[in-house]
């Protein structure tokens, strides 16, 4: 780890007065720090944010719900409102990471996580996302975990959040503040694609900082389920993850949400294998139907091609679970 | 006068548990020195060739870093491959740390950044710029498999007639089998607290599963005969990791030379995938059988990796001429050299990898001829090791399958694949035998009974989580019939009485005889102390007419007679006896193993292939459990390895880099709480009064043989899947 400064403003416009370019926010630090000590990043400064005003989970007067940034994963997953209105949420939180680092990690840190990628974590080894221009090993090497959809020349890295991938699914807004001021950015505009530039995972500006995330009114409660596959049963990130919502008129989809995690570098939706779903009789026919429109293009390489079907399946499993109302 | 029962074989807690629990027990990172400089490692990022330079300007104008070692200006080591050899070393070349340019494999140590804090050093080590002449680098097993070796081991020879045997067979198999790299990783990461004294002696804390093996390999390398002593009073786990002299010590050691100051090398986790590892394994099993199963022909090669530079061997094949009856087997064993590090005995070594392929091969056997797969081990009993030709000492194995059997309710198994299920669960049932030598080493120990009325007791072995203190104090206290309260046993020190490296799962037999010896011994000395005084009440008692019971001597004729052991002190004064204990001469008519039965429930999600342990039975037959508490861990802990190993452990190598590449514990999977089920561990009772005077065999290894198998096996039944290679994730059985 490099050496650097450190200040903890309690302001919110002066922590984003004290921002240079090559300064980081931290706040529960449970990623940023293994960065920093794997010199994946090297700050200049750390500008630690957890004394400004961002905690709290309030109502909004369109009855959804108001996320400060410095609210916990525990907290946020724990909360009366959340296990009430969103449980989708609330269960894709509980399927991330362990206990204690839910009980550090914040909300706007969750959505700030970076890849897993073996390469992007080892500074000995070219990655295009550490050093831009550098390569990317991981195309023809070992990329089981890597992405199956959205990919590009320079880079197969994943989102690794559980978080975020209900959070899409909900339509949730993402409220930050930075030198210019406030601003919203849609959850699905929020995290980027790699393209040519993988170094920046989300469209956040220099001095950037994530305020809030807010949740609109409809949770999808009756009907939504969280299906995360992995390799071990805890504490191991998503080989596919499903966040799938909908609302049943009788037996048939009046509305429906499904995004992807562990398959792109963003959470994966796509309207239409959602609109594909509404007036179809919540079965298999139709579960499989929207799985082909969600993982239309999907192409995987020497390691991973096994996740477009196990994401099929996934998906199918979980909008049946969402129908049937039960948690898988 | 209180009569007290024997501490041997109680479930007793474990008498170092208070001070771990309370972060009292002090491991090797731990321990404080004044003026301690801290050393970081730097490793190569290439597979082979040499160092051409390492430029080091910029790490030392760090305000703070005090030197950077490289093998351009370390201090003199020694030069012949002689001196680098330690208690486990491979056939070969030693590895020697910072000896040259050249650059073996991947990972491998190139410098030592010491500063005057950890986070410095580290920094320190980042600004290091390396400039090798990089050379080709092979680390595929499977793409050397053409210039494989034979394995310097000594193989049993072929024994009957295989080839028409196999002809003649009613059934044959032929199936292979893989395994890739695993890393021991121990909770504690290596480490060394290099201690410079005043008169240029080393007093090192490091964690080691051998604390002489060590002192001897620096004595050695560094010339430094009688100078240097090595603790290691607590080990943080080391699965074998600890048996040969890690890269940190050696560092450790040249830095506090060249700078005459105390220095300590800490390895992250990330270097813990630096040094040794279980290899990874090719093995191809052929089975020819009559038309019940009962065996007539096997065969069993292995190729496993070693290094370029020693020839890593373990017994992975020699299990399959051993564990049934089979008049006809030929065991084969290659290895193949890669430009990676020499891996290293790991939990079971060999056993883990051999008998799983045995073990998967007997259950396809058991569905070819259509047999249960526990009728079909049965039908292939054997009392005799077939290898040597010599009878077992003991064999409580049809125990084992039967109580194990009764406690899992196997007898309530449907044969058929597929054809137990709940919902979207597959649900299937596994099992397969495990074996083990009971070996025992020479080993030394030193008993004294002071006139604090206590008994210290002492040998340089380790405790690396087993329970050897405790153990040990219950043999102590055992033999002498003190309360437990009143013995003390030390380990851990170099200084102590010669014990062979803590490992093969021979502590409880090779130090736990020399304890009871030496402790008979002093018995000897109580009674002759009495014996002094014409009219002693003990005179002309032998040593088997007395008995020792809460801290006193009674005669056994007349139990009224008896002596408080400390009366007898005040006269004397500290008594001592110190023994040396080699296996006994009887064992070398029989063959001497530990056996078990594992049986396991997995859940299958037919459509996601994500795979649940749901439980375990494993029937352990291992002689005398002196402490079943401690026993049972053992066990447990070898069973969740067991799981892991089948589903989940795998260190992955990017072999265009020639590097692995899951270095750390988010990627590199072992089983959390949540994969883990019931584990039901029950020990059968086996009398041997042969395999040494305690009767026990010990069980570290054990637990975790047999396992891989036995899950591989359910996921069989579960799914109609056979997954030969491991480990078995979901896309596998998708």
């Amino acid at each position: 780890m490099n050496p650097f400064s450190y200040a903890r403003p309690t302001r919110i416009d002066e922590a984003i007065s004290l921002f240079q370019p090559d300064s980081r926010y931290i706040a529960g630090g449970t990623n940023l720090l293994d960065l920093m000590k794997e010199n994946v990043v090297r700050p200049a400064q750390l500008i630690d944010i957890t004394r400004l005003p961002l905690q709290g989970i309030e109502e909004t007067a369109e009855g959804g719900l108001r996320i400060g940034a410095l609210v916990s994963n525990s907290d946020l997953a724990w909360h009366p409102l959340v296990e009430r209105h969103y449980p989708l949420l609330a269960q894709a939180i509980l399927a991330g990471a362990s206990a204690q680092l839910r009980n550090m990690a914040s909300t706007g840190g969750n959505l700030l996580q970076r890849t897993r990628c073996y390469y992007f974590y080892d500074s000995t080894t070219a990655c295009n996302k550490r050093e831009p221009g550098t390569g990317c090993p991981a195309r023809s090497g070992l990329n089981r975990i890597h992405a199956i959809l959205g990919h590009s020349d320079a880079c197969i890295a994943v989102h690794p959040s559980d978080m975020c991938v209900a959070m899409a699914a909900l339509d949730a807004v993402v409220h930050v503040q930075g030198p210019q001021g406030e601003r919203q950015i849609a959850f699905n505009d929020f995290h980027r694609l790699p393209g040519e530039k993988p170094e920046r995972d989300n469209n956040l500006t220099d001095g950037e900082l994530i305020t809030a995330v807010e949740l609109p009114a409809s949770g999808f409660a009756e009907h939504s389920a969280y299906l995360k596959v992995r390799d071990r049963a805890s504490y191991a990130f998503a080989l596919v993850s499903v966040a799938a919502a909908l609302k049943l008129d009788g037996g048939t989809i009046s509305a429906a949400r499904i995004a992807l995690g562990g398959v792109a570098h963003k959470p994966w939706r796509r309207a239409e294998a959602e609109a594909a779903l509404v007036g179809q009789s919540a079965g298999d026919a139709a579960f499989n139907a929207a799985a082909d429109v969600l993982l239309q293009g999907a192409s995987g390489f020497e390691h991973n091609t096994f996740k477009i079907d196990l994401a099929r399946r996934a998906i199918v499993r979980a909008l049946t679970d969402a129908a049937k109302g039960v948690a898988p | 006068m209180n009569s007290m029962t024997s501490p041997l074989g109680k479930p007793v807690d474990r008498v170092d548990g208070p001070l771990k629990v309370t972060g009292q027990a002090q491991y090797a990172a731990e321990f404080q020195v004044p003026g301690l400089l801290y050393g970081s490692v730097v490793n190569s990022s290439i597979a082979r060739g040499r160092i051409l330079q390492i430029d080091s300007s910029a790490a030392e104008a760090v305000p703070g870093v005090v030197l950077v070692l490289t093998h351009a200006n370390r201090p003199p080591i020694a030069s012949y491959d002689k001196a680098y050899e330690d208690e486990d070393s491979a056939d070969g070349a030693s590895f020697r740390p910072l000896f040259n340019d050249r650059v073996l494999y991947s990972g491998q140590p190139i410098a030592l950044v010491v500063a005057e804090n950890l986070e410095l050093a580290r920094y320190a080590g980042s600004l290091l710029k390396v400039e090798y002449a990089a050379e080709p680098h092979n680390t595929d097993l499977r793409a050397r498999l053409g210039k494989m070796h034979k394995a310097p081991a000594e193989i049993p020879p072929e024994r009957g007639d295989v080839g028409s045997a196999m002809a003649s067979a009613r059934y044959r198999l032929d199936v292979e089998y893989s395994s890739p790299v695993e890393h021991h990783n121990p909770m504690e990461p290596h480490a060394s607290t290099v201690h410079y004294l005043p008169d240029g002696q080393l007093e090192i804390h490091d964690k080691t599963q051998g604390v002489q093996n060590c002192m001897h390999y620096l004595e050695a390398v560094f010339g430094m005969e009688g100078q240097i002593r090595i603790l290691a009073p607590f080990v943080g786990g080391a699965f074998g990791s600890g048996l040969r002299p890690q890269y940190q010590l050696p560092l450790a050691v040249m830095a506090a030379l060249k700078l005459k100051q105390s220095v300590r090398v800490v390895l992250k986790r990330q270097q813990m995938f630096t040094f040794g590892y279980r290899p990874r394994t090719i093995q191809r099993i052929g089975i020819g059988a009559g038309p019940g199963g009962q065996l007539e022909a096997l065969t069993h090669q292995a190729i496993g990796q070693t290094s370029s530079f020693e020839d890593f061997t373990e017994h992975v094949v020699e299990w399959s001429g051993m564990l049934y009856q089979c008049p006809s087997v030929r065991l084969d064993y290659r290895l193949v050299s890669l430009d990676m590090y020499t891996p290293l005995d790991m939990r079971a070594p060999g056993a883990a990898l051999g008998v799983f392929a045995l073990e998967c091969a007997m259950d396809e056997l058991a569905s070819a001829a259509g047999v249960d797969p526990l009728a079909l081990r049965l039908t292939n009993y054997t009392d005799r090791n077939g290898n040597q030709d010599k009878p077992y000492s003991s064999k409580a194995l049809r125990e084992c399958y039967e109580q194990g059997a009764e406690r899992f309710g196997w007898s309530k198994r449907l044969p058929e694949p597929r054809s137990m299920r709940e919902g979207n669960q597959l649900i299937g049932w596994g099992m397969a035998t495990g074996v083990w030598e009971a070996l025992q080493m020479p080993a030394s120990a030193k008993a004294c009974l002071g006139p604090d009325g206590r008994l210290k007791v002492s040998s340089a072995t380790a405790d690396i989580g087993t329970g050897t203190y405790t153990v040990m104090t219950q043999i102590a206290a055992a033999a002498l019939g003190l309360p437990m309260e009143r013995v003390d046993f030390h380990l851990g020190d170099s200084s102590l009485s010669k014990a062979p490296l803590e490992g093969g799962s021979a502590t409880v037999s090779s130090v736990g005889s020399a304890v009871q010896k030496a402790c008979e011994e002093l018995r000897q000395k109580l009674l002759d102390a009495t014996q002094q005084s014409p009219e002693s009440p003990f005179t002309g008692a032998r040593l088997e007419d007395v008995s020792f019971n809460a801290g006193n001597m009674v005669l056994k004729s007349a139990p009224e007679t008896s002596v408080d052991l400390q009366q007898i002190i005040a006269m004397t004064g500290a008594l001592e006896a110190e023994v040396s204990v080699k296996p006994g001469e009887k064992r070398n008519e029989y063959a001497t193993s530990t056996h078990s039965a594992v049986f396991v429930e997995v859940r299958v999600d037919e459509a996601l292939g994500t795979v649940r342990v749901t439980r375990v039975v494993s029937a352990v037959a291992a002689g005398r459990i002196v402490n079943p508490k401690t026993a049972g861990n053992q066990i447990v802990g070898g069973v969740v390895w067991g799981i892991g190993m089948a589903l989940q452990e795998e260190s992955q190598i990017d072999h265009h880099l020639g590097r692995f590449m899951n270095h750390n514990f988010a990627e590199y999977h072992i089983p959390v709480n949540a994969d883990i089920g019931a584990i039901d561990v029950l020990f059968v009772d086996e009398q041997d009064d042969v395999v040494n005077e305690l009767g026990s065999k010990g069980v570290g290894e054990i637990g975790i043989v047999g396992v891989a198998a036995a899950v591989a096996n359910a996921i069989y039944h579960a799914t109609g899947k056979r997954v030969r290679d491991l480990p078995i994730t979901l896309d596998k059985l998708m």
